[in-house]
């Protein structure tokens, strides 16, 4: 047995880790009564990736490419296949993830499983959208191609559908065609939530990627909410050169006893960001990788908000309820002094996603990291749930580790749908949490 | 990586045990770098050596890329791939990778089992070597990476029916480099510490700090393109090994490992 993190390190639980390295895959190892679920890099932040005591199947030794058609930018590869990968193979040659999260230090697999959304919802939807087919191999042995023509109804349950419904074990994904790494960038200071939204409202049409950071502690303040609004598109083909960034690793040597995001140091930082950010307003050409997944190059990062781990909180609420709703949603977080550096605030297009449980909505979404505090963390959510519920919200699955069943089954109601796609032998801590078993 | 010729003509590249992990992952920073023109993956398995090579094919659509399923455990059938290999060109770059772990209690219990961890893990790859080694030494040029291990510096009771296998490997390397020397060929040992590999699967579980196959197949690339005559992966095991080679029987017949 080995003790797995996630990604929020709340919890250090013995699995059973077995580890997929052959393709083709035939069947999936566990124990005779033993519950199974696929693992990829633990970058999920809750218990959506782990099962305590029972089997963890890694997916690591999946790397392969297996296909590539350059004349549609169809590129079939193995689950464990880190998104980086892709990227940094198919950039140089002008073929980019259409959609990508804040890391690429995940896995195909893992970003299907949690049907994935990056800074450009609003143009390309969410990850699942752009697999055209997927393998998914289920515990009795039984392998299940599907795509959005081919068994549409098992690839609507697979996509977004937590790891429940099988293993994905190959997937066919549509690259979009790039001029090249560098993007046009703008960074924009705002100083309310109005301003937000106003630049939200103007963004969506002329600009691919459109993301904010946000002050979570200036919600107090009426009508002072503070933030950084970024946005880009793709750099012309002329702007296209530049040196590459250089690939600098650091690591957070180890995790503190207590928490370095705390109430001394967040008002200075999240000042400091802000006015940083703000000298920096205008224009500017960036290669995609700082601009996309700016935390990548500080490996565990996720250990700087100490030995007991934090949580991420993020909600979307559709779009007519949003300004209330994260106006009140921020007075909370001021309230309870509790919070972080990175709070991002985004709107997502009107696209429907397609799996039946992924996250993204019409709407806006707010993301949070909180400091595990115990108690007085787990008060502050319960204030929070209350005010997703009465927008009409939901939380990501993929990032939670504690919401209650009730905003679970609220938030996702096709999820009597969902159900009769799961494998009866694979289960999450989080289908034991949310879904009874 | 440096190129080994004189001239700019792309490289060819065979690796033996094609489907190991380290060896995936050195062939992908090999192709990345550029320079290759031809690849060709030895293993037993075809249909295992063919996702390998699609896999690389992907990444460097201008390589060649083709798999020769062969048994590399018997001399003759290794002389016979050899041959049939060299007289389309003799290599610029041969990397030796396959192995396998094997289980010291099984091996001291079972001698058919510790036979066999030893041909697959000592012999064979000194074989290989050998194989490539005259045809190399003609041409005047190229490099012999082979992957050993920490385990051949200091036989220990936890394995040391592969420590003596891969202590055959090192002493075979060794005179390989006196032999090669000056002639414009170059023998590179890799002797790699426990690595992240599915061969290491129940090491991790019982919570041994592995380094990545990554970080492991950088220094095989790295230490081949140099011509350093050994190469410890990651480098900390140079220091460690130095410690445990030069352990006083006394001290170290007390401890466990």
């Amino acid at each position: 047995m080995v003790a797995v993190r996630s990604w929020g390190r709340l919890s250090a639980d013995d699995h059973d880790l077995r580890i997929l390295a052959e393709r083709p895959l035939a069947h999936l190892p566990r124990e005779p009564g033993q519950h199974g679920l696929a693992f990829g890099m633990g970058r999920s932040y809750g218990d959506v990736c782990l099962n305590p005591g029972g089997a963890l199947w890694s997916l690591r030794g999946l790397d392969r490419f297996i296909a590539w058609d350059e004349a549609t930018g169809d590129l079939t590869c193995e689950a464990g296949m880190l998104l980086r990968d892709i990227q940094r193979t198919f950039v140089p040659r002008g073929w980019m993830l259409p959609v990508t999260p804040g890391t690429q230090l995940a896995t195909v697999g893992g970003a299907i499983a949690n049907d994935v959304h990056g800074k450009n919802h609003h143009v390309h939807g969410s990850f699942g959208d752009h697999v055209q087919e997927l393998r998914l191999l289920r515990t009795d042995g039984l392998s299940i191609r599907c795509g959005p023509q081919l068994h549409p109804d098992w690839f609507a349950a697979t996509v977004g559908g937590l790891g429940l419904t099988g293993v994905v074990t190959q997937a066919t994904l549509r690259l979009r065609r790039v001029p090249g790494p560098w993007l046009d960038t703008e960074t924009l200071p705002y100083g309310s939530l109005g301003e937000f939204f106003a630049l939200a409202d103007a963004s969506e049409a002329g600009w691919e990627h459109t993301v904010s950071w946000i002050d979570c502690l200036s919600g107090a303040r009426a009508g002072a909410t503070r933030g950084i609004f970024l946005r880009a598109n793709a750099a012309a083909p002329e702007s296209q050169h530049g040196p590459a960034p250089k690939d600098r690793q650091r690591t957070v040597p180890f995790a503190p006893p207590v928490s370095l995001v705390n109430r001394l140091s967040l008002r200075p930082f999240n000042a400091a960001y802000y006015h940083l950010n703000r000298r920096r307003a205008g224009r500017a050409l960036q290669h995609y990788e700082p601009f996309s997944y700016p935390l990548d190059n500080l490996q565990e990062w996720n250990r700087i908000y100490g030995r007991r781990g934090f949580y991420q909180y993020q909600c979307v609420v559709p779009r007519p309820h949003g300004p209330d709703a994260v106006g009140a949603l921020l007075r909370e977080i001021t309230a309870s002094g509790q919070g972080s550096f990175l709070g991002v605030l985004k709107t997502f297009g009107d696209r429907e996603s397609v799996g039946l449980l992924s996250f993204p909505q019409p709407g806006v979404t707010l993301a949070l990291d909180f400091p595990n505090l115990g108690e007085r963390t787990l008060r502050l959510f319960d204030r929070l749930d209350a005010v997703v519920a009465e927008a009409g919200g939901r939380l990501y699955p993929a990032k939670d580790a504690r919401m209650p069943r009730a905003l679970f089954e609220a938030g996702y109601p096709k999820l009597a749908q969902f159900l009769p796609y799961r494998d009866p032998n694979i289960r999450s801590a989080m289908s034991r949490r949310l879904m009874g078993d | 990586m440096q190129n080994n010729n004189a001239s700019n003509a792309p490289q060819t590249l065979v690796i033996v045990g094609a489907t190991s992990l380290i060896a995936q992952h050195c062939a992908r920073q090999w192709l990345q770098a550029g320079g290759i023109g031809r690849v060709v993956l030895v293993g037993r398995d075809a249909a295992r050596l063919q996702g390998v090579a699609d896999d690389l094919q992907v990444r460097q659509p201008q390589a060649r890329i083709d798999v020769m399923a062969g048994d590399v455990t018997q001399a003759a059938s290794i002389a016979a791939l050899v041959q049939h290999l060299v007289a389309q060109g003799v290599p610029d770059t041969v990397l030796i990778a396959h192995g396998s772990l094997p289980d010291q209690a099984r091996c001291q219990g079972d001698l058919a089992s510790a036979e066999q961890a030893m041909a697959v893990n000592g012999l064979s790859p000194a074989l290989c070597a050998e194989a490539f080694a005259g045809a190399m030494q003609v041409a005047g040029r190229g490099t012999i990476g082979i992957i050993g291990s920490v385990a051949g510096d200091r036989g220990r009771k936890s394995n040391y029916v592969y420590g003596a296998a891969k202590g055959l490997v090192e002493r075979y390397a060794e005179g390989l480099q006196h032999r090669l020397a000056g002639s414009g060929v170059k023998v590179v040992l890799i002797k790699p510490g426990p690595t992240d590999t599915p061969m290491t699967a129940h090491l991790k579980a019982r919570g041994a700090k592995l380094a990545s196959v990554e970080q492991v197949a950088q220094a095989v690339v790295r230490g081949m393109a140099r011509g350093t005559p050994v190469v410890y992966a990651p480098a900390k095991w140079a220091l460690i090994m130095a410690v445990i080679r030069n352990l006083p029987r006394a001290v170290f017949h007390k401890m466990d490992i």
